[in-house]
């Protein structure tokens, strides 16, 4: 592999604390430095006009294989996460079997290496089978190359089991991701609970469902000294809740995806399934406060909650329809259009979210930067870049999206990862 | 028995929708129109002699996914008495239970060459599925507790009736409103037309977030009875509930039933409404259910009448 000069982008690295007009160089896979003239490299990409980020990270995505292959696979996946720009992604253990043994995530890395697109880092499940009651092999999983525990798609409803959990994988410095949602205070709901579910006669999904486990978690978290990451953060309240625990020195972060920030329970109004998501979409109280909390830092990441589910499958009663919808494709573009064009966050402000941030939380060494060595994933967006949501154009096998036809700005150019260029724009 | 006269300086109302999917979209007029039409077939509702040829050669399909004995009847002799065929499927030994998706076992129907489909379903938004992906008129028969916007209708045609008009008059809707579908259709109509409406019953079906609607909530049937011009009494959607949202049966009676004693209470002209079935001894003593104030047998002929409107109204303009 010989040498890839970036030229005249707005190199930004958060981690670093770049943010400046600059050339980039790679070779062999690894970022050389900044601040390369262009001198004989074998190609040079020009990124005048266009942002320089480290690749970036998507640290919650369903990949559904093994098991649902009708609604994604591991190549397709990851090909959206390229569109989207992102060079890694996390993928959630709920599959059919989930991944809960060695031998489960050796078999995701070796479909993601044949695939050979973005890197998948694999996030095994707290407890075997995620059933909920006894760990799973974390020791093994963490060999095997896990980077953090989750039972998503469930929450950890045991507090016991997530008490051990938190003094287990301290021996091994790995997060609990939860998500938290008390299930008898949720049981039929289909979305937020409040005026709106009220009026269209659907069973709702209080908020509070999401805060009395958030707390609970959080005072886990503070009695073990575990790492707490709490997934897809939606009510004021939950967020909150993570700011005043921070502030007491808890170890625990926290995510929020691209739908909570930007819609509201609103939408269920025409009853369309691609609405229906679990955490619901919340109140415009609620969106202010997801806001609120990536503008003081209280929201670590941001992250899509990748969720696809085959046409036949949201092409149901609103009851019988899965919770979720697809989001790398559109994540970066909402982020751009709704966060940054309004002013709540500035790009090096997004990055961080999107970069160095989740590689802090999962500790992906040599990602979420570009510091000299660093693995050379870069993400070279357009922040000029209209474009419109066509779900015919999407990568991901499914297309249950919310956001099909929405406008956006901002979207990635050039996507390299280990310093080969997997995706260029149309 | 008196009627809104139309006002001649107001201009021709005409109906324009396709379908018929909740009372929540329709303006006061559109409900009025309705109800006027429905009054022109009071008579015919109530003889088979009477039949019209209004509606020949089409072929009304009721689409029940979800038990009914009454509303499905309703509908079809509304679609007989208007020289329509109709066509029954009920989801129990249909395909449904082969796992085919109520969309395709509505296309099929549909393939089969019917005009219009009258569907209930448990679920809340499914006739406005429905109405996406069929060619034909959707009419909303009940949507799990969303709407059931005729029996909303007949019960507002019901009161204008007997107290010749909606604007003005305190309605109180007692008793399961959070799975009540009759109780949403009954709120936006009567909203519309300008009543003033309580939503009374225990705090755990009564949300206090209705009054972000403008509209009264009490929990305390006796403090607002004296209020009402007319208490509708709904039905306790046992097989809805997944935690029982009051102690007992005992206890909902003692505090919500409407029984001679509370009657006392209410004014000589209340009007009292169960859209049924009723849980006699629960919602409503006999004593009360067979009186004179109660109307709940003309809301079942109007039942009829105004089924005839809505499927005059969205057949009989076309060609």
């Amino acid at each position: 592999m010989s040498s890839l000069l970036v030229e005249g982008g707005r190199v930004i690295d958060p981690a670093e604390g770049v943010d400046r007009v600059t050339n980039l160089l790679i070779e062999e896979g690894r970022v050389v430095g900044l601040d390369v003239p262009a001198n004989g490299q074998a190609r040079i990409i020009n990124a005048r006009g266009k942002i320089v980020s480290p690749g970036l990270i998507d640290m919650h995505v369903h990949l559904r294989e093994p098991g649902r292959e009708e609604d994604e696979t591991i190549r397709t996946g990851t090909a959206a996460a390229l569109a989207g720009g992102f060079t890694s992604i996390a993928c959630i253990p709920n599959t059919e079997p989930p991944i809960d043994t060695q031998a489960q995530v050796e078999f995701i890395q070796h479909q993601a290496k044949r695939a050979d697109q973005a890197n998948v880092f694999v996030v095994a499940c707290v407890s075997k089978n995620r059933e909920g009651h006894e760990l799973a092999e974390i020791g093994q999983l963490v060999e095997a190359g896990a980077v953090g525990f989750t039972d998503d798609g469930a929450p950890i409803f045991d507090p016991e089991l997530l008490r051990r959990a938190f003094e287990y994988c301290l021996m091994f410095d790995k997060p609990i991701l939860n998500h938290c949602e008390v299930r008898e205070l949720t049981k039929g709901g289909v979305m937020h609970e409040g005026s709106v579910s009220l009026q269209l006669g659907l069973t709702g999904m209080p908020a509070a469902a999401e805060d009395v486990m958030t707390g609970r978690d959080i005072i886990l978290a503070q009695t073990t000294g575990g790492r707490l990451h709490i997934m897809h953060i939606s009510t004021a309240g939950s967020i909150e809740l993570v700011r005043r625990a921070k502030s007491r020195g808890v170890r625990v972060t926290t995510e929020v995806c691209p739908h909570h920030f930007t819609l509201t329970d609103e939408c269920l109004r025409s009853f369309d399934s691609n609405f229906k998501m679990s955490p619901p979409l919340r109140t415009a109280t609620d969106v202010e406060a997801c806001i609120a909390g990536l503008r003081d830092g209280t929201i670590d990441c941001i992250v899509t909650d990748h969720a696809p589910h085959a046409r036949e499958k949201k092409m149901q009663e609103l009851d019988r329809a899965p919770f979720g919808i697809v989001g790398l494709e559109t994540a970066l573009g909402l982020v751009s259009t709704e966060l940054i064009e309004p002013g709540h966050l500035d790009w090096p402000g997004a990055i961080a979210k999107m970069t160095c941030n989740p590689a802090r939380i999962l500790q992906l060494e040599n990602k979420g930067t570009l510091r000299a060595g660093a693995d050379a994933d870069v993400t070279i967006i357009d922040p000029e870049r209209r474009w419109t949501v066509d779900a015919t154009k999407f990568r991901s096998k499914s297309t249950n999206s919310p956001f099909v036809g929405r406008q956006l700005k901002g979207r990635a150019d050039t996507v390299i990862v280990g310093g080969r260029v997997k995706f260029v724009a149309d | 028995m008196s009627i809104d006269t139309l006002d001649p300086s107001t201009p021709p109302r005409t109906w324009t929708r396709r379908h018929l999917l909740s009372l929540e979209e329709l303006s006061a007029e559109e409900i009025t129109l309705i109800l006027d039409t429905a009054v022109g077939f009071k008579e015919t509702a109530r003889h088979a002699r009477h039949k019209s040829s209004l509606l020949a050669g089409k072929t009304v399909a009721n689409l029940f996914f979800e038990n009914s004995t009454r509303t499905r009847t309703s509908f079809a002799l509304a679609a007989r008495r208007l020289g329509a065929d109709t066509v029954d499927f009920s989801s129990s030994g249909s395909s449904l239970s082969k796992g085919e998706t109520f969309i395709d076992t509505a296309k099929n129907i549909e393939a089969m060459g019917v005009d219009l489909v009258v569907v209930r379903h448990r679920t809340p938004g499914t006739p406005l599925l429905l109405a996406q992906n069929l060619g034909v008129s959707v009419v909303n028969a009940g949507d799990g507790p969303h709407e059931h916007p005729t029996q909303g209708l007949l019960d507002v045609l019901t009161i204008r009736d007997h107290l010749g008009r909606i604007a003005g008059l305190t309605v109180a809707l007692v008793g399961d409103i959070a799975h009540s579908r009759t109780a949403r259709s009954n709120l936006w109509a009567l909203k519309r037309l300008g009543a003033h409406v309580i939503l009374c019953g225990p705090a755990t079906l009564v949300s206090r977030r209705w009054e972000e609607l403008d509209v009264e909530v009490c929990h305390n049937l006796d403090e607002i009875l004296p209020r009402c011009d007319v208490v509708n009494l709904l039905r306790i959607q046992f097989e809805r509930q997944s935690t029982s949202p009051f102690p007992s049966v005992r206890e909902y009676a003692h505090l919500y039933a409407m029984n001679g004693e509370r009657l006392c209470r209410a004014k000589d002209s209340i009007l009292i409404l169960a859209p049924g079935p009723i849980n006699r001894g629960v919602e409503v003593t006999p004593d009360v259910a067979d009186g004179p104030h109660s109307v709940i047998l003309e809301q079942v002929t109007n039942g009829v009448a105004v089924r005839m409107a809505v499927l005059k109204l969205l057949l009989g303009g076309r060609p």
